[in-house]
């Protein structure tokens, strides 16, 4: 009994909680829930990210995904949550049809996994890796500047750069397709 | 007494692991208290506020306030509320969405006191080691706090839209707006005190602000000096004070959001906005007031640093900033008039937002040139200056008896 028991006790709640969740978002039929699931599937993922210590990712996670596009996709849902919207049901072909995709898609992961095709314990990949232990703030930073530990690493400063103006054309297109109209007044007469 | 004097082990989990207790037991004990430490004070911190909010809000309206419960001061008045609205009955509307309006008010307590962990409310540099009195020391802090205080927006949202009323929707869609763009001008002011730690962890920050008054990072330079003062307008709007309190407009939408909640679960929403509005104020005294550190050093220079009596004048000195920064939202609430939500949109996006990143690019080139400390107090002597006799100079009358 240690620090692993919890960490794995943390562990199958937190991934019991997203996978459930995230198949109740499928499951309900209220479009309004379905973004309440999601907010519980997403945060459990954020969870997740802070059990192997990836801390970083985690609360960029809670910021964006949950605290970002859940807000917009509640904001769009709630707006639109009526009429023919309000209750997804969906007819039981739909549901064979799934069935069938979704258990092949499954089939084909589950093979993948047990048989890679590469042995995981003698590649040259797996010689370097450690956990990160909660303090990767630093590393990422300097990693989207362009300074790593191990110099056969790639750095991210071209990516970081290319989603900066990424970011601002999107801005500016926003900004510009929610500009205020100006209608042309017809002439009065004097 | 000498428990006060003598240096005491660093941490609550080393504590527990030298009783030789199994080490998962020891982790969930330390889990448990450090949470329920934390409910304790969100709440009796709650009842605090409350009853100072309606002593305040009665002196500046020329009226007492509760005199009569408890005894003099109707210190007990927040407690027989609590007691009343728990005994209320538990009115759900017909239209409403029952598990989402049930789930709302525990979304936003929970996102306010999972804020709260990574709150350092006391510290020392010079103990065996570097500690604080925090219940997870993140090294990610303060992105943490931000990361977390954006999901009580979720909370307001359902809220509106699972009472099943106009108004409760209204409200709800508008602060969601309103919270969601403080955000921005917000984390942008709490990047320059991160710049100049070069950490995001809040017990360091604590730590490298040591020493007399002008190490805070208030004074450091001119633009954080600034950042100060528009970092805690955007936490004001970000916890929904006046006068940003469109979410709330009780003379406009009946009560915003929490129109259709009585009883127990309004007071939730409540204890998570006073809970709020310390967290917000304990982190601007964090990263700008110095954190645990008084003006003088008292217990450096007492030579008690490195014991437990120091760490508790700096938990007495947290406390103070903390709850004058409360103190202060108080007095801006029943003082100025509320902005109209198009006027609270704008502020942000047209005034907030550009200062802030102004303010950022300027604390940055003050680092880059490392110009000398005697330029920055100039600087600062002369803001305040400015910020004093501006209203001279505006052309508008500035006596009461002209």
């Amino acid at each position: 009994m240690n620090e692993t028991t919890w960490h794995s006790i943390l562990f199958w709640i937190m991934a019991l909680i997203a996978c459930g969740s995230a198949v109740l978002v499928v499951l309900t039929s209220n479009i309004v829930r379905m973004a309440a699931w999601l907010l519980v599937s997403l945060s459990a993922v954020a969870g997740l990210f802070f059990l192997i210590g990836a801390d970083f990712v985690g609360a960029a996670q809670l910021l964006i995904y949950v605290g970002g596009t859940l807000v917009l996709l509640i904001f769009g849902v709630m707006l639109t949550a009526s009429g023919p919207l309000a209750n997804l049901s969906t007819p039981s072909r739909d549901w064979l049809i799934a069935a069938i995709v979704g258990s092949a898609l499954m089939i084909l992961l589950i093979f993948t996994l047990i048989n890679p095709g590469i042995d995981w314990s003698t590649d040259s990949l797996s010689e370097n890796l450690e956990a990160p232990s909660g303090k990767t703030t630093m590393s990422i930073g300097l990693a989207l500047l362009g300074i790593r530990e191990n110099p056969n690493a790639s750095s991210y400063l071209l990516p970081f750069e290319i989603a900066s103006v990424h970011l601002l054309v999107v801005l500016i297109g926003a900004a510009y397709l929610a500009r205020a109209k100006r209608r042309s007044d017809p002439p009065t007469p004097t | 007494m000498e428990y006060l004097t003598e240096q005491t082990s660093p941490t609550l989990t080393d504590f527990f692991l030298n009783l030789d207790l199994p080490p998962s037991l020891t982790y969930l004990l330390v889990a448990v208290i450090a949470a329920l430490l934390l409910l304790h004070f969100m709440a009796l911190g709650a009842l605090f506020w409350i009853w100072l909010e309606r002593k305040v809000s009665g002196r500046i309206q020329d009226r007492l306030g509760p005199t009569r419960v408890g005894g003099r001061f109707g210190w007990l008045q927040t407690l027989a509320d609590g007691l009343k609205l728990i005994t209320k009955e538990d009115l759900i509307p017909e239209e409403a969405d029952r598990p989402l309006f049930r789930l709302a008010p525990y979304i936003v307590f929970a996102s306010s006191f999972c804020a709260f962990i990574a709150l350092p409310f006391s510290g020392s540099k010079e103990a065996p080691e570097p500690i604080a009195w925090i219940a997870n020391n993140l090294d990610i802090g303060i992105f943490f706090v931000l990361a977390v205080l954006s999901l009580e927006v979720i909370g307001v949202v359902l809220a509106g839209y699972a009472s099943g009323s106009k108004w409760a929707l209204f409200g709800g869609m508008r602060e969601a707006a309103q919270v969601v763009s403080y955000e921005v001008p917000m984390a942008i002011c709490v990047v320059i005190p991160v710049m100049l730690a070069g950490s995001m962890n809040m017990a360091e920050m604590g730590h490298q602000q040591e020493g007399w008054i002008g190490q805070w990072y208030l004074f450091h330079d001119p633009f954080s000096f600034l950042a100060f003062w528009v970092y805690l307008t955007c936490a004001t709007a970000s916890v929904k004070r006046a006068p940003f309190d469109l979410a709330e407009a009780e003379s406009e939408l009946v009560a915003g959001f929490h129109t259709e909640y009585s009883g127990i679960r309004w007071s939730y929403f409540f204890m998570a906005e006073y809970a709020s509005m310390f967290l917000v104020s304990g982190i601007a005294a964090i990263l700008f007031l110095g954190a645990w550190n008084g003006p003088i050093p008292v217990a450096e220079i007492l030579g008690l640093e490195a014991h437990l009596i120091g760490r508790i004048l700096g938990l007495v000195n947290f406390l103070f900033k903390g709850f004058l920064l409360v103190f202060a939202m108080m007095w801006i609430r029943w003082t100025l008039p509320r902005l109209r939500i198009d006027q609270v949109m704008q502020t942000c996006l047209k005034y907030l937002l550009p200062m802030a990143c102004g303010l950022f690019l300027g604390a940055t080139v003050w680092q880059l040139f490392d110009i000398p400390d005697y330029w920055g107090w100039i600087a600062i002597v002369v803001i305040v200056a400015a910020g004093y006799y501006l209203p001279y100079f505006s052309g508008k009358p500035t006596s009461t008896t002209s």
